[in-house]
């Protein structure tokens, strides 16, 4: 049986570690408003984006469509593009991405295609580290940056093409959660290169013009709907993680609560009992006289 | 008798109002939108795109880059990658 004063310091400790959970919950909440912010504002771009899209990658097909759109005509070397969070404290979001990137990795080397990762975000290096480890090709460090943005999406997009462009890899995948709520992020894997042809649009019927041509837009806009799709991505993982880190830290801060309940009885039961044993031996001291 | 304009970055929806005339710095030329302008889709180059409001009146002026625009039976649409304000 822990001593009383044990028991004290005990319960103090649960108490500070209950504050810093409440806090975090409470931060995470207010930056879980404003990634969903973001994410909304977000939308009409990606979704204009992907209607001029759809509408030109049914003109432009066959031979003359530009290598991002059409592969290199490889299926060999697939590239797992993992997006996590380059901070904790956000309960099973890390490692759900990571086991859903691993589970696609093991399923495209059964089928014998050779994979390698590259991978965004601190939190998802050591666990993919330890099960590929010869098969990482890059990370890209999202933490110097307070809030990853369209620049650094940009920046990785950059890099990707210029990796397909020297036919590092045939076909790249992208792992990221989709945010649904503060209790559910499900983790997403989409093919990002090439760029998966849209269903065709609903023609309006009128005849478009298009400056320059419509191979040269396609090849300007290739790259941006990549960017665009990276973008997404990263605001989902924002928003998943203080969605994740909202709900992980309210968990914890009920969990401490339950313990110092039940430390404090513990703790009054042996303050009572210590008092019990004190009186009795005063009464059989006074009987004994 | 107005055209639905519409700036798009991937941050943010910027601008949605219906105006009278667009300036746009196409990549092959700058290039004004009116009202029912034909189905049309051009990249654009880093530049400027004047807003004109009502006929005659001052435009409004906003720095982008990169991008492009789209017009159709809805209006124009301009999806650029940044907008210096």
């Amino acid at each position: 049986m822990a001593s009383l004063k044990e028991l004290k310091n005990r319960i103090g400790s649960v108490k500070s570690t209950q504050k810093i959970t409440k806090a975090k919950q409470m931060v995470a909440a207010a930056k879980l408003r404003r990634a969903q912010a973001a994410a909304e504002a977000a939308r009409p771009y990606a979704e204009r984006l992907e209607g001029v899209m759809s509408s030109l990658a049914s003109k432009v097909s066959g031979d003359g469509a530009p290598k991002l759109l059409a592969g290199n005509g490889a299926d060999q070397h697939h590239l797992l593009v993992v997006v996590n969070t380059d901070k904790g404290l956000c309960g099973g979001l890390n490692s759900n991405i990571v086991r859903a990137a691993i589970l696609k990795a093991r399923e495209l080397e059964a089928d014998g295609k050779k994979v390698s990762f590259y991978l965004v975000g601190k939190k998802g290096r050591a666990p993919i580290k330890r099960v590929f480890e010869s098969q990482i090709a890059k990370h890209f460090d999202t933490s110097t940056v307070r809030y990853p943005g369209f620049e650094e999406a940009a920046n990785i997009a950059d890099d990707l093409i210029a990796l397909f462009a020297d036919n590092q890899f045939d076909v790249a995948h992208l792992v990221y959660p989709t945010f649904k709520s503060a209790l559910v992020q499900d983790p997403t894997v989409q093919q990002l290169i090439p760029v998966p042809t849209p269903e065709a649009a609903q023609q309006t019927g009128s005849i478009v013009e298009y400056e320059p041509g419509e191979e040269e837009i396609l090849e300007e806009l290739l790259p941006r709907f990549v960017k665009t799709q990276l973008f997404g991505a990263l605001l989902e993982i924002a928003a998943s993680e203080q969605g994740a880190s909202m709900t992980a830290m309210d968990n914890a801060t009920r969990n401490a609560g339950d313990l110092i309940n039940r430390l404090t009885i513990q703790y009054n039961r042996s303050r009572q009992a210590a008092i019990t044993t004190e009186l009795v031996e005063i009464i059989s001291g006074a009987e004994a006289l | 008798m107005a055209l639905h304009f519409e700036l798009v970055t991937p941050e943010k929806l910027v601008r949605s109002e219906d105006v009278y005339m667009v300036q746009v710095p196409g990549s092959e030329g700058d290039f004004g939108v009116l009202e029912g302008h034909a189905p049309f889709m051009s990249t654009i180059s880093n530049g400027t795109v004047s807003v004109f409001s009502t006929q005659g009146a001052a435009p409004v002026e906003i720095a982008i880059e990169g991008g492009f625009a789209e017009v159709n039976d809805k209006g124009l649409t301009i999806l650029a990658e940044r907008v210096n304000d």
